[in-house]
């Protein structure tokens, strides 16, 4: 390939030859890696499209009806095209079902945790590893029916109350309190167990003191994220929970009203059919409630996300692993 | 301080293996160096993860429990009986355009989906300044906190109207090709609009496993590469692509698997139909298995349930096996990769 | 096929951290040329910004001039991967293309230049290369095999293989048999005496009496302390740095005393 003698040209002046090969051997290699950077660079930009598309429609449709007012008032007595009703219904039920489901996760999802890193050996622990991982990948309709289906064989067809929902929001939320309670016990280091259990105190106190004393910051911020992950889910609540317009505190018995599905029925209400001469009516109001509605979701995932990085800041042990 | 006395709970069992034969039982209770409440809290966290399992378990046997009326029911009686399956012949009938829809529509997603995750992995792995790398890595994963109704609420208001007068001009020039055949939509509430929602939802989890793997491969053949003369991109082709091909292969399989069982997109966005169809951007020619049940649940009849529940059975049944494939591709690739 | 190399007035950073200082030296044609010193003297530093390969590092960067044959390697108008072409590098660790086939490896440079070499053309290459590197008698069966197949000692002749199939002018070698048996390590430095009349070939090696039987000429590098640049000590006709070198630090590296 290169054809040049060594003897050419003075080595005091350059060799023009290789001076020529070593300034740009072939353009279109170049042109391919400038093109395939350029890719790399579009392929990021098209991802943040959407991610500002979306938050901005949110926070600029949803601000219009996002008020005091909003916040405080259901939906009940409401009907048309009306200047009023709100998300408070929806508020209570979304906060009562998720808790109530992360009662249910968290507890679990922290011993499986415990298990797989203290205890966890041989061929149950690798199954249990690689199913949760599978559950990670339940779509969130097919827990809505099981949870559908669990109360259904024992109560009877047609339940709906919050608790059925809080089921189906927790088979999607144990997955990932263990990932994420498992990846903080795994910081925990050796030495620390090691000289506790030296110290003659029996393994249980030492997993309770010691261990989950040390990753606490972890812990609650990987529980945080995954409520965050949970509480914006819609479909397994449409089937398990309903929908209604007015309040309801009481999980266990009939509908309850969520944010996600707030925003769902809302905007399948569609556009009202407003007379002409009509007063207090808004052709648009459902839509704009979907939007506030989902400015409020939005703004609760970000909190639970925002508070889950400030508690791993301040409350993690600086010098780890 | 710990390494002087390291051995736990020494006594018994240094006594206990002087002995032959008869205290061998006790010898392994006491290994496992716990008694009372330590033993009972070791089987409270054992049970809870034999509950992770009994949980899967659980979810398929429900189902199949309160879809079994519909699924033994001759086909003439179940027609007759279920509302949902007035055009259809039987429940297989019923389900096979909801299965094609539905991979249909996650296929397409998938299609956009990877090449744009394997950009931004690529981008934050080997392209983005490494001081900007994490905080870019945190914009794509603030994709995946946006809740699946608001995207819903997004494709259907905001990104149809958007993407309408491009479906009708690709309708119009490139309509020979069989996927943009038919009568163009005038909301563009069509799959394709579906299609790309669901792409920008499966983007996070795809970048985030193919960046993981990207930024595994090993110093020694990038820097091998670019000693032999490689630009950046051939140095990514001969050395981080061939090594991340399996973990791209099983990023992709999540998203897919992600995508099949998406609800809330398809649902706002789409205008079903239940055909077997490959026009994509006409109203009313498909529909996913999990939106059906969403739309169809609230008012179904005990029977039109059950059927419901079958299609959902059918449903977790594929999920399963894409996302268990996916995780022992994994899996596998852990292994490999420790062993070296 | 082979270029001198003047190095003058080098010094390579690492961000803010000066790692090597004042660099001063001429590197002949077909001929070895040996770097010793002790570990941290930025002797694989210095190496590596002779093919560029230092500049890959984030924050890495160099000052002052490396001259091939005249022309500047760090010269405004001069191309990094170019420069890669002309001066091929071999590893420390063997570092074949796992998901290669032999074959493919050697040519794994070439190809990228020109994609479409004819099936006897790449044949020719590959037997040439190999031969180049003493290996195709024992992968001439197999090489359609993966690379990671072979042992260490013909994965490294495997590399060298590749980086001769692009014929650059110059080779470096980073410490190429530090994971090497001593039988894998004859193969290498056998082989390194009959490249030497067709390349220009810079070794470091944290050997010396492998300095001694491969080169003619060393060049010893030092450093002062923790946190200072390494410097280059000497170089000479490795006969004068093992019998007569001129500092007394050399003397005290080759005689072992400290390093």
């Amino acid at each position: 390939m290169t054809t040049i003698a060594p003897e050419a040209g003075s080595p005091q002046q350059g060799n023009p030859e290789l001076r020529a090969l070593l300034r740009q051997v072939d353009k279109k290699r170049h042109r391919v890696d400038r093109f395939m950077k350029g890719l790399v660079y579009l392929a990021f930009v098209l991802a943040v499209v959407p991610l500002v598309s979306v938050a901005w429609t949110v926070v600029s449709k949803g601000i219009e009806r996002f008020n005091a007012y909003f916040l405080t008032h259901s939906m009940r007595g409401v009907y048309g095209g009306m200047d009023a009703g709100g998300v408070y219904h929806a508020i209570v039920g979304t906060i009562e079902i998720t808790l109530f489901a992360a009662l249910i996760s968290v507890p679990i999802g922290l011993l499986t945790a415990i298990y797989l890193v203290e205890y966890g050996r041989g061929q149950l622990a690798r199954s249990v590893t690689f199913f949760v991982d599978v559950m990670t990948g339940i779509p969130s309709i097919v827990a809505g029916l099981f949870a559908y289906a669990l109360f259904a064989v024992f109560l009877g067809p047609g339940v709906r109350m919050g608790v059925v929902g809080s089921v189906a929001l927790s088979v999607l939320m144990i997955p990932v309190v263990v990932r994420s309670s498992e990846e903080m016990l795994r910081l925990v280091p050796n030495e620390l167990r090691e000289a506790a259990l030296a110290l003659g105190v029996p393994r249980w106190l030492v997993v309770i003191k010691v261990v989950l004393r040390t990753a606490v910051a972890g812990l609650v911020t990987g529980i945080m994220i995954s409520v965050a992950r949970v509480i914006g889910e819609t479909a397994p609540l449409l089937i398990t929970v309903g929908v209604i317009d007015s309040i309801n505190y009481n999980l266990f018995e009939g509908r309850m009203m969520t944010l996600p599905v707030y925003v769902y029925r809302q905007f399948q209400q569609g556009l009202v059919p407003c007379a002409p001469d009509q007063a207090n009516c808004i052709a648009t109001i459902t839509y704009d409630r979907a939007w506030a509605g989902a400015l409020t979701l939005i703004l609760i995932v970000m909190l639970l996300n925002l508070v889950a990085r400030l508690v791993t800041r301040f409350f993690a042990p600086k010098n780890f692993g | 301080m710990s390494t002087t006395q390291s051995p736990p709970a020494p006594g018994p069992a240094a006594t206990s293996s002087l002995e032959p034969a008869g205290p061998r039982r006790r010898r392994r209770g006491a290994r496992s160096s716990d008694r009372g409440a330590s033993r009972a809290f070791r089987w409270l966290a054992t049970g809870a993860g034999a509950l992770i399992l009994i949980l899967l378990v659980a979810v398929a046997v429900f189902l199949v429990i309160k879809a079994w009326p519909a699924i033994s029911m001759p086909s003439d009686e179940l027609v007759e009986k279920v509302g949902l399956l007035r055009n259809s012949s039987s429940l297989l009938d019923y389900v096979g355009p909801l299965i094609f829809g539905t991979v249909l529509a996650a296929t397409l997603a998938l299609i956009f989906a990877v090449p744009v995750a394997i950009g931004i992995a690529l981008f934050t792995s080997h392209y983005a300044p490494r001081r900007l790398a994490s905080t870019l890595g945190y914009v794509i994963d603030l994709l995946a906190a946006v809740p699946s109704v608001v995207y819903g609420l997004w494709g259907a208001l905001v990104l149809s109207p958007i993407v309408q007068p491009v479906w009708a001009w690709l309708n119009e020039n490139v309509g020979w090709f069989p996927l943009f055949a038919g009568k163009v939509s005038p909301t563009a509430r069509v799959l394709l609009t579906v299609a790309i929602v669901l792409a920008v939802m499966i983007l996070p989890i795809i970048t985030a496993v193919s960046r993981e793997v990207f930024l595994q491969t090993p110093r020694l053949h990038e820097e091998a590469a670019l000693a032999l003369g490689a630009t950046r991109w051939e140095m990514i082709r001969m050395a981080v692509l061939p090594f991340g091909r399996s973990g791209v292969i099983s990023a992709a399989m999540l998203g897919l698997g992600r995508a099949l069982g998406e609800t809330m997109a398809v649902l706002m966005i789409l205008s079903p139909g239940f055909l077997y169809s490959f026009h994509i951007l006409e109203a009313g020619q498909q529909q996913s298995i999990a939106a059906n049940i969403a739309a169809q649940f609230p008012e179904a009849d005990p029977l039109g349930v059950s059927t419901l529940i079958a299609t959902g059975l059918a449903l977790f049944a594929i999920t399963l096996v894409v996302n268990v494939a996916a995780r022992a591709i994994v899996a596998r690739r852990k292994d490999f990769s420790g062993a070296n | 096929m082979a270029q001198r190399i003047d190095v003058k007035d080098l010094n390579i950073y690492y961000s803010d951290f000066r790692a090597v200082a004042d660099i001063e030296m001429a590197v002949e044609p077909r001929s070895v040329t040996a770097f010793i010193g002790p570990s941290g003297c930025g002797k694989s530093t210095f190496l590596r910004t002779l093919n560029r390969m230092h500049e890959v590092i984030p924050g890495a960067h160099v000052q002052g001039t490396v001259a091939m044959d005249g022309v500047d390697l760090y010269g405004a108008d001069v191309d990094p991967v170019a420069v890669r072409r002309q001066v091929g590098m071999v590893f420390q660790r063997p570092n074949p293309f796992p998901t290669m086939s032999i074959a493919d490896n050697v040519l794994a440079g070439v190809r990228l230049n020109n994609k479409r070499i004819s099936k006897g053309d790449a044949q020719d290459m590959v037997e040439q290369s190999l031969k180049g590197a003493n290996l195709w008698n024992e992968v001439k069966d197999r090489l359609d095999r993966p690379g990671s197949g072979l042992s260490g000692g013909q994965q490294q002749r495997l590399c060298i293989a590749r980086a001769i199939a692009v014929k650059p002018q110059v080779l470096l070698m980073d410490e190429p048999c530090s994971a090497l048996d001593p039988i894998s390590t004859l193969a290498i430095e056998d082989l390194i005496a009959e490249l030497k009349s067709e390349y220009t070939i810079v070794i470091v090696t944290h050997n010396m009496q492998q300095a001694a039987r491969v080169s003619d000429r060393t060049a010893f590098f030092n450093l002062a302390g923790t946190g200072q640049p390494g410097r280059l000590i000497e170089i000479d006709d490795t006969a004068t740095i093992f019998s007569a070198p001129r500092e007394q630090a050399t003397e005290d590296y080759i005689s072992g005393r400290f390093g």
